[in-house]
């Protein structure tokens, strides 16, 4: 599982942090920071539902 | 008891109605499914409209909710371009453009659209800003008169405003209430809005009410204000708040009053279900019903309503969220701030623009505002979901 985020789409919105706190953090302006590129599968769920509620679209999952 | 769904029909495609397509894929629904939208554009987002799409940094294409190749992976069939004007749900069947087209369950999500002023739908230079094609034609007036009169300082007007100046247009922001902003984040950080805005040059009216347009042969003039003054202008947008698109349900059955009526779980009556802005529905720890207007709604209410067409039946009890970009300024905040009778700065100070904030009622908090604080607000959040009693919460 590779993860794309579009930093300038980001809005800061914090919610993927909430869906998978072990893959995702904010920096001071908000913008997203992905903390593990390479998560396990067991994270898969969580950062499928942290691509589906961000409100700006700006995570991208790729499963291949 | 769940009776077989085999198809679907969402009604609406904006973000809600397209994430409750993608969360029936993901969460397992495989019949069909149909996306209906009023119109033409692929499903984009809203948010950008004002902000980025206005200023010209991004193009159109950016918007776009979903990249063209997966509506066919995740088949979903598209009906784009026309809406449904209505739904029989005895039969169960949506009318679009002459079709009946059937559904076992019936999502809706047909959002809202702008009010406007009396008489200013027939005036040319009068905007309204809801859609890519109103965006596309309100700023070239904007760019074209150089001079914008904004009436409505909440959300949509403020940051209309903030873009404008950015783009050197003079705006003039006019509002019968005290201050911008004020209904939503009360009075103490309403004030902080409208610095910020007087500031970057924007003149601001509040306290005062607009009594009309004028015009000269089908055009707009100037805004006619309470006291007398008219602003004069060829380019007014009108940002008072929206409607929920319902007309197309009268006659249905469904209870329509301030948008589809819901009960706990995003449910209107049998297999008819609703989400994002145009739901309103019975949120249990609130006791109360309510519809909430942001981003972040749609998408989770289309996720809840999803499970429900699925035969889920757990209440949606999110804590709502938004957030405003205005200027260099990020605004956001968890929870409800509206009707509050206590405030209280937790950390940060507005002297130096950047601070936490909390809301309450009564005994407990009931919301967190973030102003430049994205990352304090995120901590702060757990003080709403918790309901945490205000002795506890605020600072000594």
């Amino acid at each position: 599982m590779r993860i794309v985020v579009e930093i300038d789409q980001c809005v800061g919105g914090g919610q993927c942090v909430m869906a998978a706190p072990d893959v995702f953090d904010q920096d001071d302006d908000g913008l997203v920071v992905v903390l593990d590129g390479d998560p396990a599968p067991g994270l898969a769920d969580d950062i499928r539902l942290a691509a589906r509620l961000c409100p700006a679209r700006a995570i991208v999952v790729d499963d291949t | 008891m769940t009776t077989a769904v085999r198809r679907v029909v969402v009604v609406g495609a904006g973000a809600a109605g397209l994430t409750a397509a993608e969360s029936l894929r993901a969460d397992g629904f495989d019949g069909d499914l149909t996306l209906v939208g009023a119109e033409a554009h692929p499903p984009y987002d809203r948010p950008p409209l004002s902000k980025q799409l206005l200023a010209g940094t991004w193009e159109p294409a950016r918007l776009e909710l979903l990249a063209g190749h997966r509506y066919d992976e995740l088949r979903i069939t598209r009906r784009l371009g026309a809406p449904a004007t209505a739904a029989d749900l005895a039969r169960r069947t949506v009318r679009v453009n002459g079709d009946e087209l059937p559904y076992d369950a019936l999502l809706i999500a047909t959002g809202v659209r702008p009010r406007t002023l009396p008489g200013a739908a027939r005036l040319r230079g009068v905007h309204v800003l809801r859609t890519i094609d109103d965006a596309a034609a309100f700023q070239a007036a904007a760019l074209a008169a150089g001079r914008v009169v904004v009436v409505g300082a909440g959300f949509l007007g403020a940051e209309v405003a903030a873009t404008l100046r950015g783009l050197g247009v003079a705006v003039t922001l006019v509002d019968p209430r005290p201050g911008p902003l004020v209904r939503q984040l009360g009075p103490a950080v309403s004030g902080l809005v409208a610095d910020l805005h007087a500031e970057h040059g924007v003149d601001l009216r509040t306290g005062i009410t607009v009594e009309g347009l004028t015009s000269d042969d089908g055009r707009v003039t100037g805004v006619r204000l309470g006291d007398g003054t008219v602003l004069a202008t060829s380019c007014v947008l009108v940002a008072v708040g929206c409607l929920p698109v319902t007309d197309w349900l009268a006659g249905s059955g469904l209870d329509l009053a301030d948008g589809v009526s819901c009960d706990a779980s995003c449910r209107a009556a049998p297999g008819v279900f609703a989400a994002g802005d145009v739901a309103r529905w019975f949120h249990p720890e609130l006791g109360e019903s309510i519809r909430v207007e942001h981003r972040t709604n749609a998408t989770e209410q289309a996720m809840a309503a999803a499970r429900g067409v699925l035969g889920g039946d757990e209440p949606y009890r999110p804590v709502p969220y938004f957030w405003s970009d205005q200027y260099d300024t990020k605004i956001q905040a968890y929870g409800r701030l509206a009707g509050a009778d206590r405030f209280a700065v937790a950390s940060g100070s507005p002297e130096e623009r950047r601070f936490v904030a909390l809301y309450g009622r009564g005994e407990r908090v009931t919301g967190v505002l973030g102003w430049r604080s994205p990352r304090e607000l995120l901590r702060a959040r757990a003080l709403v979901a918790e309901a945490v009693p205000w002795r506890d919460a605020a600072p000594a």
